[in-house]
């Protein structure tokens, strides 16, 4: 039985992932701020077949990051899959004119994941396995935002890119312990935090087809992840638009 | 969560509807007060499979229900499960078959919500067996503007449990409901098939097999003429008895884009028919089937609906009471063959007599007939007079297909109509609703 922990289980995202790993047998341990909504997802997974425990904590207060993972490889004693789903989606314009704001959703977005991923990869890499090899998975979900930082959403991307960057040196180092770790760049998603958005149809995946990308690249051991697959080539020509005429161009 | 505007399956006629999401339910309540202050009405949209304009808001702004697909509990020894009124049939079968269960009642699409379900009472092809899908409701929670929630089943709000089934989703916005599910070994089907050439034995058929087989529907060639009107195919089947429970899991075709123009006209229509009656030969066949393709032969194509290009397509599904029914389906076969262009799926089907809970459900003992017609002006004086035959044989046409019946005619073979309008959310109202009875 795989154990699967998901900090910020409340995520579309996350949801869809888990409904899919529900197929098999699984135990997971949800976490996020609302009880209510986490119950909700619970009773849902449980009725499907899966055993759940879930945890209500506030991510942004880092002393508890600590007592977070150590509570969760008590409860499961280890991790096969731990996947970090939680964010928001910052208002730039609101992030230029009040720099508290905006450090406040750099340090949702980008610190308090990094916390986060120190704290169980230190446990992950030492996890005990039945067959006395080092295994599981951290997949991180950052964004194709963080791959260039563009006028209308650079807070949002500065945050991710520290994401991706740190996934890449954590990737590198654990890559010597067996601990794979997945960075999932998203582009356009039909989720909770774009539902206020008008994204265009062509370009927007939904949650299940992300969720099955996702899946599949854990499966793989794939180490980046664009999800749909056609945003490694939009980002590859947005990453190389020369600046003179990248900061004329107002998206 | 989908963006931008949504359709009914028939793509006919054209209202496009604003959805606004709702992702948790208990935001229902608040979703629901916000919208009606807006847009002065509303109406739940599940996953659009009604054909006509009976799921569209009066307002144009619907509430989509289609991110509550939660399961709430579920006891798989009893088979009982309460679910968020958004999950699709197809999601409750993927989970729900492993286990042993299956769905009391179908109807030929595993798309529809469970909402939806309860809203159009459905039916499939165990009516004569199973009646509705209504009867199989335990209990279900009700949202209305102005009041609290309230459970309603059998026993308790009855009125309004009466009134929801089959009520077009205008007594309240639905929250979750309970259903008890059927227990099955295995997610196949033995079926069996046979080839008859005339209406006269489609209903000796019927009679005869209808209590030996739980599922049966029969498609039929609606171009066929004179002796051989009613001609077609009898499929009935029933869960087989071995173990084997897997859900084969098959990638489903698509059409990505609408037609330009239909494809369905006489011609093509004629070559499928021909091709698909020879394609069984004469006698009995049995076979063994997997449900998903014995009941959803056409949920393996999505998007079907857009063959028949940018106008649309009417269904037009009527039932006609048991002693009149021989004339009556035999009439209205000779005006669509004489009019020449009906559907590739032309389906009969032998309801029963197990009364449903619902006011406004559609079936009745008798036979049902369904067909959809690519949408042009010409179909206004065939479903006239189609609409003159089953008001004469005290027949009814069926809501959840409609965009075309009279409000004469809605009143008169519903009569009560009456009894769901006075317990309607005035929070919520449908084009189709103000279509009849205004």
């Amino acid at each position: 039985m795989k154990k699967i922990v998901i900090l910020g289980a409340m995520s579309t995202i996350a949801i869809a992932c888990t409904r899919l790993w529900a197929n098999k047998e699984c135990e997971f341990i949800l976490i996020a701020r609302n009880k209510d909504k986490l119950s909700q997802i619970a009773d849902d997974l449980t009725a499907r077949g899966s055993i759940v425990h879930i945890k209500t904590s506030d991510f942004s207060d880092y002393s508890k990051h600590e007592t977070l993972s150590k509570e969760c490889f008590e409860k499961v004693g280890n991790i096969d899959i731990l996947l970090t789903a939680y964010g928001t989606l910052p208002d730039q314009i609101e992030c230029e004119k009040n720099t508290d704001i905006a450090l406040q959703e750099f340090h949702t977005n980008g610190l308090s994941v990094i916390s986060l991923l120190n704290h169980f990869a230190m446990r992950m890499e030492k996890q005990d396995t039945v067959s006395g090899t080092i295994s599981g998975t951290i997949a991180v979900i950052s964004s194709v935002a963080g791959d260039r930082g563009r006028a209308s959403n650079y807070l949002y991307g500065a945050a991710k890119s520290a994401v991706s960057t740190y996934c890449s040196g954590l990737r590198a180092r654990l890559s010597r312990t067996g601990i794979h770790v997945l960075t999932i760049k998203p582009g356009f998603v039909d989720t909770q935090m774009t539902q206020h958005l008008t994204l265009p149809e062509k370009l927007t995946a939904s949650p299940e087809q992300v969720a099955h990308d996702i899946s599949g690249a854990i499966t793989s051991k794939k180490d980046v992840l664009y999800t749909r697959w056609f945003w490694r080539y939009i980002m590859l020509i947005i990453v190389i638009i020369p600046n003179r005429i990248f900061k004329k161009m107002k998206f | 969560m989908k963006k931008g505007t949504y359709s009914s399956w028939g793509m006919y006629p054209y209202y496009p509807q604003i959805a606004h999401d709702c992702m948790w339910r208990d935001e229902l309540t608040t979703k629901l007060k916000g919208m009606v202050e807006i847009h002065g009405s509303t109406l739940a949209y599940g996953n659009g499979r009604s054909y006509g304009d009976s799921c569209f808001a009066h307002s144009d702004n619907v509430l989509s229900t289609r991110c509550l697909n939660k399961i709430i509990l579920a006891d798989w020894e009893t088979g009982k499960i309460i679910c968020e009124s958004g999950i699709t049939f197809e999601e409750i079968i993927d989970i729900a078959l492993p286990k042993g269960w299956f769905l009391p009642v179908t109807p030929g699409t595993k798309f529809v919500t469970l909402g939806g379900a309860i809203a159009n009472d459905i039916h499939g092809k165990n009516h004569h067996h199973k009646g509705t899908f209504g009867c199989h409701i335990k209990q279900f929670c009700l949202i209305r503007a102005d009041q609290k929630e309230l459970i309603c089943s059998n026993q308790k709000n009855t009125s309004l449990f009466q009134a929801t089934i089959g009520g077009l989703g205008l007594t309240g916005i639905i929250k979750w409901a309970e259903i008890q599910l059927i227990p099955v070994n295995s997610s196949e089907i033995e079926s069996t098939a046979i080839r008859f050439d005339s209406l006269e034995e489609f209903f000796t058929i019927s009679k005869e097999l209808d209590t030996q087989y739980e599922y049966s529907a029969t498609w039929i060639d609606c171009l066929a003429k004179n002796n051989s009107i009613g001609k077609g195919i009898y499929f009935a089947g029933n869960h087989t008895k071995k173990n084997t429970l897997e859900i084969k899991t098959k990638k489903n075709k698509t059409l990505p884009f609408t037609l330009p123009i239909s494809a369905v006209n006489s011609l093509t229509l004629r070559a499928f028919n021909y091709l698909y009656f020879r394609k069984h030969k004469t006698g009995r066949k049995n076979i063994l089937m997997p449900y998903d393709k014995f009941f959803y032969p056409l949920d393996g194509v999505l998007h079907w609906n857009r063959i028949y290009g940018k106008k649309g397509f009417q269904q037009y599904q009527c039932i006609i009471p048991e002693k009149n029914a021989y004339n009556g389906i035999k009439t209205i076969l000779k005006l669509i063959s004489d009019h020449k262009c009906g559907s590739f799926l032309a389906v009969l089907k032998r309801c029963g007599d197990i009364p449903s809970p619902g006011l406004l459900s559609f079936p009745m003992p008798g036979i049902s007939l369904a067909l959809d017609f690519p949408q042009n002006n010409k179909l206004v004086a065939l479903f006239s007079k189609l609409d003159e035959i089953v008001r004469e044989t005290q027949g009814r046409l069926y809501p959840a297909k409609d965009a075309h019946m009279t409000g004469s005619d809605f009143r008169l073979s519903y009569p009560s109509w009456e009894k769901v309008e006075a317990l309607r959310d005035p929070a919520l109202n449908s084009r189709f609703w103000k279509r009849v009875t205004d």
